[in-house]
C-alpha cells in the first residue's frame, strides 16, 4: 500500500475537476437559456405591437 | 432530441464509469514492480486518449469553418478544444503524481512530457485568445489557425517516445511491436475506463456544444431585435 496518497491524490483531482467543469457548463447554460427566453419574448411582443399598429385605421 | 442523447449518454457515463473503477481497483491486479501507484495509468491513459482526440476534432472543425464559413463548425471547435485542455490538464497532473513516486521527480524535460505541454500551452493560448478577442468572424478565423496548428503537435506527442530517447512507459505500443499490459485483466481494466472516459468526453462536449448554439442564437437574435427597433424608430 505504499505511495497510496499519490494514488488516491491523482483520482480525486480527476473526478474534482470533472465536477468543477460540470457545475460551470450547467451554470453558464442555465443562465445563457433564460437570456434567451427574455431576447424571444421581447421579440414576439414588438412584433405583436407592430402587427396591431398596421391594423388599427390612422386618424385622418 | 438532443436532450434526449445527452441524457442516455450520461447514463452510460455513470455506469461505465462505475464499472471502470471497480475493474481498476478489484478486478485488475496490481503491477509488481511499481505497485499500487500503477492505477493511475487506467485513468491517465484514457484522459490522454480524449485529449488529442478532442483537438482532432476541433481542428478538423476549423478546417470546415475555413471551408463552409458556418458558424456551427466554429462552435463545435470551440467546444472541442475547451473540453480537450481539461483532458490535457488531467494527463499532465496525473502523469506528474505517477512520476513522482516512481521517477522521483514531478517533472522532468522528456520527449513526451515536453511536447504534451507544449501542446497545452498552444491550446492554452487558443483558450485565452477566444476569452479576450471580440466574438466576431476574424476571431473565429484566427481560432480555426490556431486550432489547426496546434493539432499538428498530436501525431508528434504519439511518435515521441519512438522518435526519440525518453523515460516514459510506452504501454500501448512499445518500440519492439508489443504491448506493455502482460495481464489481461490489465487491458480489459484499459478497455473499460476508455470507453467510460470516451463517454463522459462525449457527454461533456455535446453541453458544451449546445451551450456555444445558444450563445450564437442569442446573439442573432439580439441584432433582429436591435434592428426592429430601428424599424420602429423609423415609422
Amino acid at each position: 500500500m505504499e505511495h497510496l496518497g499519490f494514488l488516491f491524490a491523482a483520482y480525486a483531482i480527476i473526478f474534482s475537476v470533472i465536477f468543477v467543469y460540470v457545475v460551470f457548463l450547467w451554470r453558464r447554460q442555465a443562465a445563457l437559456d433564460a437570456e434567451v427566453s427574455a431576447l424571444e419574448a421581447r421579440l414576439h411582443a414588438l412584433k405583436d405591437a407592430a402587427s396591431k399598429s398596421e391594423a388599427s385605421p390612422r386618424p385622418k | 432530441m438532443n436532450r434526449n442523447i445527452r441524457t442516455i449518454v450520461a447514463a452510460a457515463t455513470f455506469i461505465l464509469m462505475i464499472a471502470a473503477l471497480f475493474m481498476v481497483f478489484d478486478y485488475a491486479p496490481t503491477e509488481a514492480d511499481q505497485g499500487i501507484v500503477q492505477r493511475i495509468f487506467y485513468f491517465h491513459v484514457p484522459c490522454a486518449w480524449v485529449a488529442f482526440a478532442s483537438f482532432g476534432i476541433a481542428a478538423l472543425s476549423g478546417i470546415l469553418y475555413l471551408w463552409l464559413g458556418d458558424r456551427i463548425w466554429d462552435d463545435l471547435e470551440y467546444a472541442a478544444a475547451e473540453t480537450g485542455m481539461v483532458f490535457c490538464t488531467l494527463v499532465l497532473v496525473t502523469g506528474s503524481l505517477w512520476a513522482k513516486p516512481i521517477w522521483g521527480t514531478w517533472w522532468t524535460w522528456d520527449s513526451r512530457l515536453t511536447t504534451t505541454f507544449i501542446l497545452w500551452l498552444m491550446y492554452g493560448g487558443y483558450m485565452m485568445m477566444r476569452a479576450s478577442a471580440d466574438d466576431t468572424a476574424q476571431t473565429a478565423r484566427f481560432g480555426a489557425v490556431i486550432a489547426i496548428v496546434a493539432a499538428a503537435d498530436v501525431p508528434v506527442v504519439i511518435a515521441s517516445v519512438r522518435l526519440w530517447r525518453t523515460i516514459h512507459p510506452a504501454v500501448i505500443v512499445t518500440k519492439e511491436g508489443g504491448h506493455g499490459l502482460e495481464d489481461p485483466r490489465m487491458v480489459a481494466a484499459l478497455l473499460v475506463s476508455l470507453a467510460a472516459f470516451t463517454a463522459l468526453y462525449g457527454w461533456l462536449l455535446m453541453l458544451r456544444f449546445a451551450q456555444l448554439r445558444a450563445r450564437t442564437r442569442l446573439g442573432a437574435l439580439a441584432r433582429e431585435i436591435a434592428l426592429a427597433y430601428a424599424a420602429a424608430g423609423d415609422d
